[in-house]
């Protein structure tokens, strides 16, 4: 972003660059929780709740390493913008899956899809 | 116009899915329109190679990274796609005035063209016309407001474009080889599964829309960065203009919202193309999963598209009423609120989809809530006008016919808001009718407001007052006639989309908004007469100040147009309306003593090169055309490598430049007031649109 204005940089531009150590640590755990779900799906050797739970974790898990260790994001005060735009994009992401889960729990039960 | 035509579903290895067979040859109107289109096409090429300005365009406009051109690029597109939009609108009015029973039969489009048009309309008319219109009017507009020398990311700038240019090309090519989508404008699933609408018509929506949207994620990355990052040091976030808060706002919505319109698309592309089941009706998968995700985007777009233009309003509102903007802090809380609430009604699309009363009573109060700040904003303006010295010049005439029309449509939005009245109202020409009040009133209106009001800013010429209060007064008595008869057929039971009826009483009604449309067409006709004439007149419509409206925000304290750098020195801000400030302090106009050199990016190759690849890798994938796409996805790829291992990308103007430039516009400056006689006769002129 400091194509334009180079005398006109307001402070640092937000993340810092990462290690090799650090993006080597990213890729191996970002693989690991890919890898989980598929076992669990393939293998099928647990329960349907158990499998969608481990699942939606191993999810979580993904966003959070490519956050820290990809983009570099961590709590200092240089990243004030990013702090507040992950809070905000948090809040909008829970309120579009529990509303959608809430409003498809509805449709189907009225609706009979899947049944 | 797939029914007489064989549909082949073996890709063959060379051509895919297409063959001579694909194109329309039988039809009348795709023919004459494919040859009117194709002469005006070559005329085109022709004239530019004839004049020899294939060079000029390449280096000044095609490979440019300057925001303000690539605005007026987006514009022009705009203006274009608008030509074809209300194509397809006049097709459908005068459709519908004539396909009644007892009168002449079917009227003269077939069921499954009928379709295509208004699936094409809406398409264009959001997508290709009031997205690029918006997006144009930020990029000239946002980084002088906020005193930037360009956006964050003017290669990215550059490539958003030119993305965008490939969605709406692979949509016009839709119109002459295969066929466009027949589903309606969001391209609900079962219909627009492979099972119903086998062939390309929603492949080209799919493709359309997904390169296109991607350009639009990118230009609110952009501009998110290009906001929080880039304002003129003194510019407080409290103290950015209204326009630079709304299309912020916009942006953030852009970059939360787009992303599930991605998604939404990519799963339903793989539904069509690898017999994935995660919309169909069996496997697991679930028709009304595409709709909810659909408006979850869908809903924060309509917010995407308003409210900008409710920032353009109030600069004008402030400007033209010599006053500053009343109860600024609420107007910009208003927007907050609505870009935060604008994510908690998407429901209000489906009320009848069969949520259940506790989800559908939930989503009917939000959308009810959220007219409140969109209230609080009508008395902002009207406040800002009380009292003030309210001049009506064009601007002012669009701003006003906006408060009366969009009043009207949002109290008709609240009421769809209610689910026992929806229930009723939906799916009914009184839906079509609240959200082209709505965008028309609302949205558009706002785009052409601001368009009339930053013309001179982008080309250094003001356009024809005299026109353009009549093609204001035309669009709004055009609109009134063509939609409030809808209204009125809403009540009286008639559904959207009919390409054929048999109640004789509807008829009338629909002659009414035939006319209305024709006023419209007019309307439409004077904007593109007052372009012109206006570009014809520009000598003696010349702005030399800058500042033809005597306006208040920092754009209007560079030239017209602006040096492509924007600012020699880039300036302090103090106040809100610091163009005002420097005006009654004494400060503008005033020529610095010394300049220093400005780092600027140089132009590039690759936005118009991987935008233009993109289109060949769509098209390939509408047609099944595999080696043709991997090879232009991997000629993507490789141009996007080869441009980031480029190391000459930016440079400095030098102040000796910089000094000849600037030197220009301040004896311009003394130009004032000279006569139109002399302004003739003056040679000085070389600015051109």
């Amino acid at each position: 972003m400091a194509h334009v204005q180079t005398e006109n940089t307001h402070g640092p531009g937000g993340s810092a660059h990462g290690s090799l150590s650090e993006y080597m640590v990213g890729l191996s755990l970002s693989i690991i929780l890919t890898a989980i779900p598929f076992a669990i799906v393939m293998s099928g050797s647990l329960n349907e709740t158990a499998s969608i739970v481990l699942i939606l974790l191993c999810a979580v898990g993904q966003v959070m390493v490519q956050l820290v260790f990809f983009l570099h994001m961590n709590t200092s005060s240089e990243q004030m913008w990013n702090s507040v735009s992950a809070v905000f994009v948090i809040l909008l992401v829970m309120i579009l899956i529990v509303g959608s889960v809430w409003i498809m729990q509805h449709l189907n039960h009225n609706m009979l899809m899947g049944h | 116009m797939s029914t007489n035509r064989t549909i082949v579903t073996e890709a063959d290895p060379i051509f895919g899915r297409l063959t001579l067979d694909s194109i329309p040859f039988e039809d009348p109107i795709i023919m004459t329109t494919f040859t009117v289109v194709a002469i005006g096409g070559l005329g085109l090429v022709g004239s530019i190679l004839y004049f020899g300005k294939l060079k000029y365009l390449w280096e000044e406009w095609f490979t440019s990274v300057d925001h303000k051109k690539i605005g007026i690029m987006y514009v022009i597109v705009a203006m274009i796609m608008l030509f074809r939009g209300f194509s397809d609108a006049l097709l459908m009015r005068s459709q519908q005035a004539v396909a009644v029973a007892s009168e002449s039969g079917a009227g003269y489009l077939p069921p499954e063209h009928y379709d295509q048009i208004f699936t094409a309309h809406g398409v264009i008319m959001i997508f290709f016309v009031a997205m690029p219109l918006i997006v144009g009017l930020m990029n000239i507009v946002v980084p002088l407001q906020i005193g930037a020398r360009d956006v964050a990311f003017p290669f990215l700038n550059s490539l958003s474009f030119w993305l965008f240019v490939s969605g709406a090309l692979l949509m016009n090519i839709s119109l002459f080889v295969g066929e466009f989508a027949a589903t309606g404008w969001l391209a609900y699933p079962p219909l627009s599964g492979i099972e119903y609408s086998p062939w390309v018509g929603v492949d080209y929506w799919l493709w359309a829309l997904q390169i296109s949207g991607i350009g639009t994620l990118l230009t609110g990355v952009n501009f998110v960065v290009t906001i929080l990052r880039m304002r003129a040091p003194g510019m407080t976030l409290m103290k950015m203009p209204v326009f630079t808060w709304t299309s912020f706002c916009a942006n953030v919505l852009i970059v939360v919202a787009f992303p599930i319109l991605t998604v939404s698309l990519t799963l339903l592309t793989l539904d069509r193309y690898i017999g994935t089941h995660f919309f169909t009706g069996d496997m697991g998968g679930n028709q009304m999963m595409y709709v909810n995700l659909i408006w979850a985007w869908g809903h924060p777009e309509v917010y995407i598209l308003i409210l900008p233009a409710f920032g353009v309003f109030s600069e004008i509102t402030a400007t033209f009423s010599r006053k500053r903007l009343f109860g600024y802090t609420s107007l910009i809380w208003a927007t907050i609120c609505i870009m935060l609430m604008s994510f908690v009604v998407w429901l209000h699309h489906f009320f009848t989809m069969g949520a259940g009363a506790n989800v559908n009573a939930f989503f009917g109060v939000a959308t009810m809530i959220i007219s409140i700040p969109t209230g609080v904003k009508i008395f902002n303006w009207l406040f800002t006008m009380y009292k003030g010295q309210v001049e009506f010049s064009a601007p002012m005439w669009w701003t006003v016919s906006f408060f009366l029309t969009f009043t009207i449509g949002g109290m008709t939005g609240v009421m769809l808001a209610i689910p026992a009245a929806d229930f009723v109202l939906h799916n009914s020409l009184f839906l079509v009718a609240h959200f082209h009040n709505v965008i028309i009133g609302g949205s558009l209106f706002g785009y052409f407001a601001g368009i009339t009001y930053w013309w001179p800013k982008a080309t250094g010429f003001t356009l024809d007052e005299t026109l353009g209060k009549w093609a204001c007064g035309l669009w709004t008595v055009g609109f009134f006639m063509a939609f409030m008869p809808l209204y009125i057929l809403g009540f009286m039971g008639m559904t959207r989309r009919l390409n054929y009826y048999d109640n004789p009483v509807w008829n009338n009604w629909l002659l009414v908004a035939g006319a209305g449309a024709l006023i419209v067409l007019c309307a439409i006709a004077v904007q593109f007469y007052q372009m012109f004439a206006s570009i014809r007149d520009q000598k003696s419509n010349r702005d030399w100040t800058g500042d033809p409206w005597n306006a208040r925000t920092l754009e209007w304290a560079t030239s017209s147009p602006p040096p492509f750098y924007n600012f020699a020195l880039l300036p302090e801000v103090r106040d809100r309306d610091h163009w005002t400030d420097m005006k009654e302090l004494g400060l503008a106009y005033k020529r610095p003593s010394k300049y220093q050199r400005i780092h600027m990016p140089k132009n590039t190759w690759a936005g118009i090169v991987i935008g233009g690849i993109s289109l060949v890798l769509g098209f390939a994938m509408v047609w099944w055309i595999w080696w043709l796409a991997i090879l232009s996805g991997v000629a993507m790829l490789g141009a996007w490598i080869i441009y980031a291992f480029q190391d000459d990308k930016d440079y400095y103007v030098e102040v000796d430049q910089i000094e000849a430039i600037e030197k220009k516009h301040f004896s311009n400056l003394g130009r004032v007031g000279e006569s139109v006689t002399e302004d003739l006769e003056s040679d000085a002129v070389t600015i051109s649109v």
